[in-house]
């Protein structure tokens, strides 16, 4: 397989308020996440060769780039929707990406929305899959709960430690959040309002599920040789890594509902591709997928950032937080900046662009020395996951091989 | 080999709604004891199901060349039901099925009409099930009364009886004792001092000295009766008429633990006795309903035989939860109108639910002809070694099951079924691995590692149709 580290560059990136906007339509989500990024790049509407869009949630399933074309006035470009549970956001990037890479254009918007809150009810309702009978009652939660039953039971915590552990996240995602004009929750909370919530899906409470949002973000990418000209400080696409599994994890036979081999693959993917050999020491800024504190759990050891059953040991000892070795969703995460699905891969690598670039909106929440960010999805019941690698400087961190042409 | 009951089954459902409850709830007068109700993923046909089930345990369902389903509450005025009871059963296609309805004699008259069919020919084995989910006014006496059941006979003679039929009458009756118009949800009905003395007494007396007299037989050799009625004074009345003395047993109405469960009722009764009955035994069988229709068996020396596991009336008499408000009930009938809650997103379809018909009524998974792992729902494409089309379907309905992991749901619950258990389990066939919902449990009943059984269930009513899928629960 080839490698095409460092051949495209972020040179500007939107993002809308998350919450529930009662407010905006799909249209002026759309809108708020494409005029930051292309004034953050220098362009307008007329500058765009070619677009990725991506969207997952009905009713909007099956009307294509219409929002896009008709919320910006795209006029006779091509365009791609993209419709990949919770990785949408980063499966239009990376299709993106290649588009870029491969010298067809030079400018490219990809942008992902959802507009979750016109359904009235809370969350995303009961019944997903393919079969209406088979899958009649199932539930996101549902889904990353039975996760969670299965750590606790393979890795031996107790309820009570388990639910503590998960408790934990949450207050770091919230806390995080807090200082994020743009998050969907700004409120901090105490480890016993966690532990006191009403249960969704046991294990998980309502502390444990992230907030069901509004919102869209937006990137420019171009060749990286071009990169100089839109600004200083540009980000480099390190790499990409998607998979997907061949099941639903509960019609694997014998699968563990730990070891997703989405999650193995696509990290390996990407981290070979950007060079990284040791995950918890050279990324100096994760944003991963908390759709529920389980999940981010899970995610510290499949992104190899916590030893195989230990995560809880990083956790007690603050090394995800702010202020620790590898500090995870800076911006609230999906817990607390919030999780319209088509959006939430760009959110992701939003934060890591800013961080990367020393321009977080509140200075206490700015990282020091961040070189090297990652932004993670997972996504389905769950079955499909991709991680990005983001950088600053081309050429880092030393690669194995397969980028000779990076300077291209 | 002669005609007779080769084998029976029974089911009641989980929960029991205690009398003084119900009573409670009105300011009336308790009858005392229980009554079974039907949980709110169940009906007729899912009941109709089980019954189904336990006749057949220990017996090739390949052999069963017929199934005919009696209720007068069936889920649907136009639809057989038998067919899908006799999908979910897993029977061969090339089958006869028939619905009975209309009668608390449908029962009954669905045995006759199997009787009669092995009898002439037509087929060599016939299950006949009974289901009845009636509904009585509420605060009525019949709301109390009444229980939900069912029963299932399967009638042949391919194997040696455990009951021979010697004998049957039948008597037609016209007149409005119960009753439901096309548009009603309860049972009407008159004066009760009329209706049992010219329905019930009157018909039952007829029919039941009718067959004695044909038979040239006296009270004193008849060692059981099993007496259908409406209410156990009902009973003993007629079986004084009758002149039936001590060395008569009998059988046991059922009130004061299930209630009065319609035209599976008498069917009912019938496996009770059988599960405790001696080779030889002279056996009396009458049921009601505009007419009445009696029937002496022979117990034969095949009952002694050990079977599979059907459980019959005891087994699951025996096992029972106690339903936490007669509100609950309200509500599992349908008689009161929950909050909705957020819609179910997935919209069934008739012709995908026929592409799909052996795995999801069926609930048949595809065993790979290569490598050996099992899949549930089935795969043309083998996960393990991706052989192409080279399987063959393996039931996997009656198979126990192990839970691997699990959540307990109250975001996809409802008000009257708060929290779902979802689950994902291991079948002890090939550890075949699949997802389902657990029914029929209480919470702290779940944990990993626990024993499951499977049990067909209405998932839903959408586009105008009931669906029906498997879902599972702890072992009964």
């Amino acid at each position: 397989m080839g490698n095409i580290k460092d051949r495209v560059a972020i040179v500007g990136m939107g993002c809308s308020r998350f919450g529930e906007r009662w407010d905006a339509g799909l249209d002026d989500l759309i809108i708020e996440a494409a005029y930051e990024a292309f004034e953050d790049a220098g362009v307008g509407g007329k500058d765009i060769q070619a677009a990725w869009f991506g969207m997952t949630v009905a009713p909007y399933i099956g009307d294509s780039c219409t929002h896009l074309a008709e919320a910006l006035k795209l006029h006779g470009i091509p365009m791609t929707r993209v419709e990949d549970w919770c990785i949408t956001g980063h499966e239009a990037l990376r299709n993106a990406w290649f588009a870029v890479a491969c010298g067809m254009y030079d400018r490219v918007l990809v942008l992902g929305v959802e507009k979750l809150k016109d359904t009235g009810f809370g969350g995303l309702g009961a019944g997903r899959g393919m079969s209406p009978v088979l899958e009649a009652r199932r539930t996101a939660p549902g889904m990353f709960g039975m996760i969670a039953t299965r750590y606790f039971h393979a890795y031996g915590l107790s309820r009570e430690e388990g639910k503590r552990a998960l408790a934990k996240i949450a207050v770091k995602n919230h806390y995080n959040g807090s200082m994020c004009p743009k998050a969907h929750f700004r409120n901090r909370i105490s480890l016993e309002q966690v532990l006191n919530a009403p249960i969704v899906a046991w294990p998980l409470g309502l502390f444990d599920c992230c907030g069901n949002s509004d919102g869209s973000a937006a990137a420019i990418i171009v060749p990286v040789g071009q990169a100089g000209s839109y600004r200083d400080n540009p980000v480099y696409i390190k790499g990409i890594g998607q998979a997907h599994d061949a099941l639903l994890p509960s019609n694997r036979p014998g699968f563990d509902w730990l070891h997703f081999e989405s999650l193995i693959n696509s990290a390996s993917q990407a981290y070979e591709q950007a060079g990284i050999s040791n995950p918890r020491e050279q990324i100096d800024i994760a944003e991963v997928h908390d759709c529920f504190t389980s999940t981010e759990l899970l995610l510290y050891e499949r992104l190899c950032f916590s030893p195989e059953g230990k995560a809880k040991e990083d956790i007690d000892s603050g090394f995800f937080e702010l202020g620790g070795g590898l500090p995870v969703n800076t911006d609230g995460g999906l817990k607390c900046f919030g999780h319209p699905i088509g959006a939430s891969g760009l959110r992701m690598t939003y934060e890591v662009y800013k961080q990367l670039q020393g321009k977080a909106e509140l200075p206490e929440r700015q990282l020091k020395d961040v070189s090297l960010g990652l932004a993670q999805t997972f996504g389905g019941p769950p079955q499909v996951a991709a991680v990005v690698v983001l950088g600053k400087e081309l050429g880092y961190p030393g690669t194995k091989s397969g980028d000779k042409n990076a300077s291209l | 080999m002669t005609t007779g009951i080769v084998s029976y089954g029974a089911y009641i459902p989980l929960w029991r709604l205690s009398r003084d409850a119900i009573a409670a709830a009105w300011g009336a007068r308790s009858l005392g004891g229980e009554r079974s109700v039907a949980n709110n993923d169940e009906d007729t046909i899912t009941m109709g199901v089980e019954a189904a089930v336990d006749c057949l345990s220990g017996y090739d369902r390949q052999v069963v060349d017929g199934l005919y389903f009696a209720s007068t509450t069936s889920p649907y005025k136009e639809k057989e039901c038998s067919t899908l009871i006799a999908a979910a059963v897993d029977l061969r296609p090339d089958i006869m099925t028939a619905d009975f309805g209309n009668s608390l004699r449908a029962g009954t008259a669905a045995m006759r009409a199997a009787l009669d069919a092995v009898n002439a020919g037509s087929a060599r084995s016939i299950l006949v099930v009974a289901s009845d989910c009636r509904i009585g006014y509420p605060g009525s006496d019949y709301e109390q009364n009444f229980g939900d059941a069912a029963a299932a006979v399967l009638i042949s003679n391919a194997a040696k009886p455990r009951a021979y039929v010697e004998g049957s009458y039948s008597i037609s009756d016209e007149l409005y004792d119960v009753w439901r118009l096309d548009k009603d949800t309860y049972v009407q009905s008159w004066e009760d001092r009329f209706i049992t003395q010219h329905g019930y007494t009157d018909s039952m007396y007829k029919a039941i000295s009718g067959l004695m007299g044909k038979l040239s037989l006296s009270p004193d050799g008849i060692s059981g009766a099993i007496l259908y009625a409406p209410t156990a004074r009902a009973q003993q009345a007629l079986a004084r008429r009758l002149g039936l003395g001590s060395n008569t047993q009998l059988q046991d109405l059922l009130i004061s633990n299930v209630g009065i469960c319609g035209c599976a009722h008498a069917l009912l009764m019938l496996a009770d006795a059988l599960g405790e009955a001696r080779p030889g035994e002279k056996i009396l069988l009458a049921s009601y309903g505009n007419g009445a229709e009696a029937f002496l068996l022979r117990v034969g020396e095949e009952i002694d035989k050990v079977r599979g596991g059907g459980r019959g009336v005891k087994g699951f008499l025996n096992s029972k939860k106690v339903l936490p408000s007669y509100v609950r009930y309200l509500s599992y009938r349908g008689l009161l109108e929950p909050e909705p809650g957020a819609p179910l997103r997935l919209f069934p379809s008739a012709t995908a639910s026929w592409r799909e018909r052996n795995w999801a009524i069926r609930m048949h998974g595809s065993k790979c002809r290569n490598c050996g792992t099992i899949h549930f729902p089935i795969e043309r494409v083998c996960f393990n070694c991706n052989s192409k089309d080279n399987y063959e379907e393996v039931r996997l309905s009656d198979r126990k099951a192990e839970v691997f992991t699990y959540t307990l749901d109250n975001l996809a619950g409802r008000v009257d079924d708060p929290t779902i258990a979802q689950i994902t389990l291991d079948f002890e066939l090939g550890r075949a691995r699949t997802y389902l919902v657990m029914t029929d449990y209480q919470p702290e009943d779940v944990s990993i590692g626990m024993q499951v059984e499977m049990t067909f269930r209405r998932m839903y009513e959408s586009r105008g149709m009931y669906h029906y899928f498997w879902k599972c629960r702890p072992i009964r």
